[in-house]
């Protein structure tokens, strides 16, 4: 080949945030990013290459696949955060590294008391517009971590406490569905 | 098979090089084909004129068979060998069929997938299903009077693995080349164009003869997402034929005797019902073995006495606006498919639920077929400047069994395909060397809710303490969602790799058996039957390669680009040949040798979409 561009697999193995073409940053504009992963799709989904045999069937697969990876990453600022910090040397670890500081874990307990206790909709909507209000101030401390202050562990904690969040919103969620149903 | 034409470099292909690509819709009482034609998607209608043709085959005493309209003529003599509404049973076992012991039908349980025994010995639904889609690739082919390039197939929204690869193991062996599989209520919303520019929550409504469905999207930017699908699988048009007759037989006391009665007042109701979706009143005419009947019906009473099946499909309609976490207020618009919404009372039913004037302007019985030919046009290349990119996702979540019969879920449902997702698992005991993997497709937490789709092994891990092996679980879900799994032990060196095929899935030794069994029969003779194939796979790859030299050969050097066209040569010249196998050989190294490129182009794709972003950046 007379252009040597890099071989496929090394293509594939660019992060997300140059894939996307997009500044590799916490701070992202849901906008473009659903504008670049349509661009992309247009440029590699396989049907784009339906009539054009097995081989580029594959490539188009595997890129599409990538692309479709990238932006599930891309567009879930949890993740994007996890992937920033990984990709900064600082990984989550999260199985291994469940230390968290005693103020945080304090706050878990009163949540999960407060849900326990909760004998209506009313109870745990509330609570879920509180836990929220937490999940958005920790974000936002990701961004101030990752994009100013360049603290990457320091926003690999915070990552830690937005997963214990996450999980404890689908808890709620799950509650209100319950007790919604009966 | 016309000579091959090359354009010059640059020139438009000519027009007589445009690929015959079809829409299916693959229904449970009747099926139709469409296509393209004049830049207008339009069913194509068989020798008689009939669009629809009746999903039924009748397998006859000297190894024929009749299907659609003769089918169902003989349903009433011969119902054990006359097979209907096989869609119910596509990738299902016994146990899965509800109210079989109503069916005419000997149902044998078979791994996998169960079968139904005829007077020619056992027939699988895929069979069956593959006698009507030849019929309908035959239909399309003496259309154009050329080969069938491919088609676009379409399954309901709630299909689930098993079921989709049942409807591609039978286009297989109908020698369809299967472009895509699409939801039947994306088809219909593409029928109406609602991809190009709508963006919102849809209902789409699908009262057809025996089924119910509703389906609830979400259509952003040309992404399909399914929120919610319900329905009923047994309320249907034949329903209200026979409301229609308990109401008459109410209001005049006649005496249905005789078979032939049954048969000729369920004529006459869908006649009556027929005429009253256009008049205020209709007569209601049978000849019955006790004499003649005329009664005359009005809208209103029969409206009246149909009313509670038009509220059990709202009843489903709501259940299903609950289960996507909706309100009516959030739809933005409703379409209608099915011939029974052509009923007035069941669109203003509709309307007054969602609060939404109903989109019927498309023929009913037609608007998935015509939606699915839209999307085969494209997908065959023959509308190179479309815009049309059709993003599903997953219908069902993807996972793992694990200990206590419980669900690791892998990929949710919902996600946009084709993707491909892993997990790592570990062992449970010291020196453990194997490990059964069961991979089960449903959002239930416990394996025994969920359906299974394959178990396999993985062999040879090396032994280790319990949880010291990592052993990574990758599903690959394809465009269609069409599910593979693979496992591999990571940490040792050594590892081993298998890819399953979803167990209700046929081999392809089990279809090459069923192609013969099938056309040994059949007035097609086999071998020709596969050179022909060969030779279209052959035109297909000679195509496909010709149109990406011209828009990227740039790319290679000199001497790719010579190996390329010696490939292409050679391939051209093979179609000549007597031997399936050998042009095959020679289609597939061609293919094998312009992978590099094909990478290449892709490359210079994405580059090239992200050339615009960097622009629009500065």
């Amino acid at each position: 080949m007379n252009e040597p561009a890099l071989p496929l697999s090394a293509q594939l193995a660019v992060s997300d945030f140059e894939l996307f073409g997009v500044p590799a940053q916490f701070v992202q504009d849901r906008a473009q990013l659903d504008a670049r992963w349509k661009d992309l799709q247009r440029e590699a989904h396989p049907d784009k290459f339906a009539s054009q045999g097995a081989a580029a069937q594959r490539v188009a697969m595997q890129w599409s696949v990538r692309i479709n990876e990238a932006y599930q990453r891309l567009k879930d600022p949890m993740r994007r955060a996890a992937y920033l910090c990984e990709l900064g040397g600082a990984p989550i670890q999260a199985e291994n590294n469940t230390a968290m500081p005693t103020a945080f874990l304090m706050q878990q307990m009163e949540w999960r008391e407060a849900m326990d206790d909760a004998t209506n909709v009313a109870a745990l909507e509330a609570l879920h517009d509180d836990v929220q209000q937490a999940h958005k101030a920790a974000l936002q401390q990701c961004a101030q971590l990752i994009d100013t202050t360049h603290d990457l562990p320091a926003a690999a904690q915070q990552v830690r406490g937005l997963m214990f969040i996450e999980k404890f919103l689908r808890d709620v969620e799950a509650r209100i569905d319950h007790l919604d149903a009966s | 098979m016309a000579l091959l034409q090359i354009s010059e470099p640059g020139q438009a292909p000519d027009p007589h090089q445009r690929r015959i690509a079809v829409g299916i819709d693959l229904g449970t009482t009747h099926s139709l084909v469409a296509a393209m034609r004049n830049g207008v998607a339009e069913c194509l209608p068989d020798a008689e004129g009939h669009v629809i043709l009746p999903s039924a085959v009748r397998y006859l005493e000297n190894d024929g068979r009749q299907i659609g309209r003769a089918a169902l003529a003989a349903q009433a003599q011969d119902p054990q060998n006359t097979l209907v509404s096989v869609k119910r049973f596509m990738g299902r076992g016994v146990a899965d069929i509800a109210n079989r012991e109503q069916l005419p039908y000997v149902l044998i349980d078979k791994p996998g997938m169960l079968a139904i025994q005829t007077r020619v010995g056992e027939k699988s639904p895929v069979e069956v299903s593959a006698e009507i889609l030849a019929t309908l690739r035959f239909r399309a082919e003496d259309t154009f009077n050329d080969d069938l390039y491919g088609a676009v197939i379409t399954v309901p929204a709630y299909f689930d693995d098993a079921q989709r690869q049942a409807t591609k193991d039978a286009a297989q062996l109908a020698g369809i080349n299967v472009l895509r599989l699409i939801n039947e209520p994306t088809a219909a919303a593409i029928a109406y164009g609602l991809d190009q520019a709508s963006e919102g929550v849809y209902a789409v409504y699908d009262l057809g003869g025996g089924t119910f469905d509703i389906s609830v999207l979400r259509l952003t930017r040309g992404v399909f997402e399914v929120l919610a699908t319900g329905g009923d699988s047994a309320l249907g048009g034949d329903d209200y034929d026979r409301a229609l007759v308990d109401w008459v037989q109410a209001q005049t006391g006649c005496v249905i005797a005789t078979p032939a009665d049954k048969s000729n007042v369920l004529v006459a109701a869908r006649a009556c019902k027929e005429a009253l979706s256009a008049a205020d009143s209709a007569t209601f005419d049978v000849a019955l073995s006790s004499g003649a009947l005329r009664h005359t019906v009005t809208r209103t009473e029969f409206e009246a006495a149909t009313a509670a099946l038009t509220q059990r499909t709202l009843s489903a309609v709501r259940k299903a606006l609950r289960d996507a976490k909706l309100s009516k207020d959030d739809i933005q618009g409703v379409v209608m498919v099915g011939g029974s919404t052509r009923m007035p009372q069941v669109q203003q039913a509709v309307a007054d639920l969602l609060g939404c004037a109903p989109l019927n302007n498309l023929n009913p019985d037609e608007v998935v077929a015509l939606g699915a030919a839209i999307q085969a046009n494209q997908l065959a290349g023959n509308n190179p400047d479309g815009e049309l990119l059709l993003l599903d996702v997953i219908p069902l979540s993807l996972g793992i069994e694990t200990m206590g019969g419980l669900v690791e879920r892998i990929v949710p449902r919902n996600q946009t395909i084709p993707t491909a997702m892993a997990q790592d698992f570990t062992t449970y005991q010291d020196g453990q060397t194997a490990l059964a993997l069961h991979v089960v497709q449903g959002e239930r937490d416990m394996v025994a809710d969920c359906r299974s789709l394959a178990r396999f092994e993985l062999r040879g891990i090396p032994p280790m303490a319990a949880g010291a092996a990592r052993i990574r679980v990758t599903f690959t879900v394809d465009a269609d969602g069409m599910v593979s799994v693979s496992a591999l032990e990571q940490l040792s060196g050594v590892t081993a790799n298998i890819t399953v095929k979803p167990s209700y899935g046929l081999s392809d030794d089990q279809i090459a058996a069923m192609l013969q069994d099938s056309f040994k029969t059949a007035e097609q003779d086999i071998k020709a039957r596969a050179l022909v194939e060969a030779r279209v796979d052959a035109d297909r790859m000679w195509l496909a390669t010709q149109s990406a030299l011209h828009a990227d050969g740039d790319l290679l050097s000199a001497e790719d680009r010579a190996r390329i066209e010696a490939l292409m040569a050679a391939t051209l010249d093979a179609k000549k040949l007597e031997d399936a196998a050998a042009i095959q050989a020679i289609t597939e190294a061609l293919a094998k040798g312009t992978e590099a490129f094909a990478a290449q182009r892709m490359n210079r794709g994405i580059q090239h979409a992200l050339a615009g972003q960097n622009i629009e950046n500065i």
